[in-house]
């Protein structure tokens, strides 16, 4: 929001992550759009995901992790409602209220020294080796990115390694009515 | 078959099915088909201007002026870089544009070809939306979404980029009527949620034993209707009200209730009334940094109701009480209703004590100058020209600096649309080929541009359009040769040192008015102001009138930057203190 070194009070509340999914047109430079709307305003995008959804009506979802105070994030997700190709802009950011889940691959380093100890760590944490033409030792993990934190954290611990991730996905596990 | 065009001929038909008079453009290779097509027909209009930037603020101060979309046309790479300055400055004042840029053709595209840039890139932070058009059979439905968002909402200025090649293939033309825009892309507030807020707004209102209007730009964006109202609530409440920079005209300087503007050069009565409210009535203004001043010490005892069409302006820098999401002249009707249904009734006697303390705000005597000697002070030169011009249909723009706020607090405005200044970029050069574009909007009407002698330098090219299409524009240079604001805060923050501010080897304005075959006329003394202000306004042709003032004159009073409305200067012997200077300094 407002960097003014005279910024107004009463907006103290703490900053925290918050999840927006944001519905758009699947057309040309609305990614574009959506960051350089972040960029402009100085605010933050801890992770940034897009795939198309729905292909008959051409609507793509943009996931955004991004951190702030409730009142930044308010004033986002209005600025984000200012963009033309922008259908809803939803903050799933109650606790217990949404599914979240990450992927990440990992190429992990293997010696007969660290075997055991990795592909113990891999079970623990249900990651999948990935079966692949040159036999590398490359693990696939899915779940809530704390989950892959924590795995990449102990692994990180007893070998190399080499990661990607494909950043948060999020929805809502409010429960729908059927005939919606 | 019958229903096929070109590409420039879609463009042509577009902009006539959407009613556009007059387009406001120049030429180059990649709009050349278009420009062809132009010369072919005699329904619309084209201005050519000197250089882009001209283009654009023209067809600001048209639209402005005549509340319809104003339309530019400009060629690629350069001609559309030269109007971003143009759109930001109507995305920030919110003023309906339609910008049609070319392209190179779409197999150039990403080549660095001649003359190309990333126009959609560049432009799409400063547009409300942008469109690059590759298939001239969705040309006809881009240009009548665009026109209306352009319109629709918060107004704001659209830009749609075609290829050359585009601009020469066939298609087929959809008519505006046949075309539908999803929902998502307009905006509509929901009336639910509006009537709720709107009852306890008013209810709010009629409790209030000190309150004040805050009127903002949105007014005039919503029509003539929305000002009509505004003053009708406002006379039933019978509330004191303050204007901003962008609102001037909406409520009638003369109106009993007004207070004029506020703000850094607001009226003393208006920022203490602000300050001491207890419930401030936001009508389309967005609490911009120039208005509120200290956020933290911004009118600290009041509720705030806010009617803004965009949401985003609500709680971005000032938290309100009641927000209230809508067109101002919707919001306010019903905002009437509700108080004439519920037969609310302010109290009287806290009101009378509240316009006694405002009138005793006022004894200050805010915009008291000394008048003493021969030189003509700035703030002499407006109020002449007020009274000289003051019943004739006169529209006023200003460039930006100290020449455009003693025009806001000198020229005295009684309806909107006659007001046409940057705001909220602050766009020196604005003010003259704005005037040109009002003046083609309203051929009959005095337009006169202050400005000031370094504000019209930046688009003093534009002469030649204003005598071209021999358009009576009047420039009144308030020639301090300094740039004015710039020195004021040099002196008040900086120890005096002018660095830079100071313009050398200015022209000889007389001799540039007639070097393009317009009149130029001077004034050195009080003596000589008068005749000079009605020569230029009987003369059928565009006029500089260059008015030699007092060069080291300050605009007050004067909120500094880091301080309070309660605390603002009256001049140059009150010294803001020592610690919020130190901390303003860093502020624009």
């Amino acid at each position: 929001m407002n960097k003014s070194v005279y910024a107004s009070p009463d907006q103290v509340s703490e900053t925290k992550r918050h999840i927006l999914t944001v519905l758009v047109d699947n057309e040309p430079g609305v990614l574009a759009r959506v960051i350089g709307m972040f960029s402009g305003r100085g605010y933050n995008i801890d992770s940034l995901n897009v795939a198309e959804v729905s292909n008959d009506e051409n609507i793509s979802r943009i996931t955004i992790v991004t951190h702030g105070t409730s009142e930044v994030v308010s004033q986002i997700e209005k600025q984000l409602l200012r963009i033309v190709p922008v259908h809803s802009v939803t903050n799933l950011d109650q606790e217990g209220s949404s599914v979240e889940a990450e992927v990440a691959l990992i190429y992990i380093y293997i010696s007969e020294t660290n075997k055991k100890k990795v592909y113990q760590l891999c079970d623990l944490y249900r990651a999948r080796k990935i079966e692949n033409e040159n036999n590398t030792t490359i693990f696939e993990i899915a779940g809530a990115s704390e989950r892959v934190n924590r795995f990449i954290k102990e692994i990180n611990e007893i070998t190399k390694v080499e990661i990607v991730r494909s950043g948060p996905v999020a929805i809502s596990s409010i429960q729908k009515n059927e005939e919606e | 078959m019958n229903n096929e065009f070109t590409g420039a001929e879609i463009v042509l038909k577009s902009l006539a099915e959407q009613g556009v008079e007059v387009v406001f453009g120049y030429p180059g290779g990649a709009v050349l088909p278009i420009y062809d097509t132009l010369f072919k027909q005699n329904s619309i209009k084209h201005v050519l201007v000197r250089q882009e930037g001209g283009a654009i603020h023209a067809a600001e101060g048209y639209a402005r002026s005549t509340g319809k979309t104003g339309v530019v046309l400009v060629t690629s790479g350069p001609g559309a870089t030269n109007v971003v300055t143009g759109l930001t400055d109507a995305m920030m004042d919110s003023v309906p544009i339609v910008c049609i840029t070319g392209q190179v053709p779409q197999h150039l595209i990403g080549s660095d070809a001649f003359q190309e840039c990333d126009t959609t890139g560049i432009t799409r932070p400063c547009t409300k939306h942008n469109y690059l058009v590759k298939d001239v059979n969705k040309l006809s439905s881009v240009f009548h979404e665009a026109f209306t968002i352009a319109q629709n909402g918060r107004p704001g200025p659209v830009l749609i980029d075609i290829p050359k090649d585009v601009q020469f293939a066939s298609g087929t033309y959809e008519e505006k009527n046949k075309i539908i825009i999803p929902s998502h892309r307009l905006f509509e507030p929901s009336p639910d949620f509006e009537k709720n807020k709107i009852e306890e707004a008013v209810e709010l209102i009629s409790k209030a034993k000190k309150p004040i209007f805050y009127i903002g730009g949105g007014c005039i964006n919503s029509g003539p209707k929305a000002s009509t109202l505004v003053r009708k609530f406002i006379n039933m409440v019978g509330s004191p009200v303050t204007m901003t920079l962008m609102g001037l005209g909406v409520v009638g300087s003369s109106d009993k209730n007004s207070l004029g503007m506020l703000g850094m050069h607001g009226m003393y009565e208006a920022n203490m009334a602000m300050h001491e409210c207890d419930v401030m009535i936001n009508i389309g203004a967005r609490f911009d940094d120039r208005v509120t001043g200290r956020l933290d010490a911004f009118s600290p005892n009041s509720k705030k109701i806010h009617i803004d069409i965009d949401e985003s302006n609500i709680n971005k820098t000032i938290n309100v009480d009641v927000p209230i999401i809508g067109d101002v002249k919707q919001v306010v009707e019903k905002m009437i209703t509700v108080w004439k249904e519920k037969k609310f009734q302010i109290d009287d006697k806290a009101l009378k004590l509240w316009w006694d303390k405002i009138n005793k705000w006022k004894q200050v005597d805010c915009l008291n100058y000394n008048n003493e000697g021969k030189q003509i002070k700035p703030q002499y030169a407006v109020q002449r020209l007020y009274e000289l011009t003051k019943n004739t249909k006169t529209f006023i723009t200003t460039e930006v600096g100290q020449h455009q706020m003693w025009a806001a607090q000198f020229y005295k405005f009684e309806e909107p649309n006659r007001w046409l200044t940057s705001g909220g970029l602050g766009t020196m050069g604005y003010g003259f080929p704005a005037a040109i574009g009002a003046q083609v909007g309203h051929p009959d009407a005095l337009v006169v541009d202050i400005a000031g002698d370094a504000s019209i330098l930046m688009n003093i090219q534009e002469m030649s359009t204003a005598v071209q299409y021999r358009l009576p524009v009047k420039i009144f240079i308030l020639n301090n040769e300094y740039m004015g604001m710039v020195r004021q805060w040099q002196e008040l923050l900086h120890g005096g040192r002018y660095s830079e501010s100071y313009t050398d080897s200015l022209p000889d304005f007389v001799k540039l008015a007639e070097s393009y075959k317009a009149v130029g006329l001077r004034a050195k003394t009080t003596d000589e102001l008068d005749d000079v202000i009605n020569q230029m306004i009987e003369t059928k042709n565009t006029v500089i009138a260059d008015i030699w003032v007092t060069k080291e004159e300050n605009c007050f009073p004067m909120i500094q930057s880091g301080s309070a409305h309660n605390e603002m200067m009256l001049s140059k012997d009150q010294k803001q203190d020592k610690k919020s200077a130190e901390k303003g300094k860093i502020l624009v």
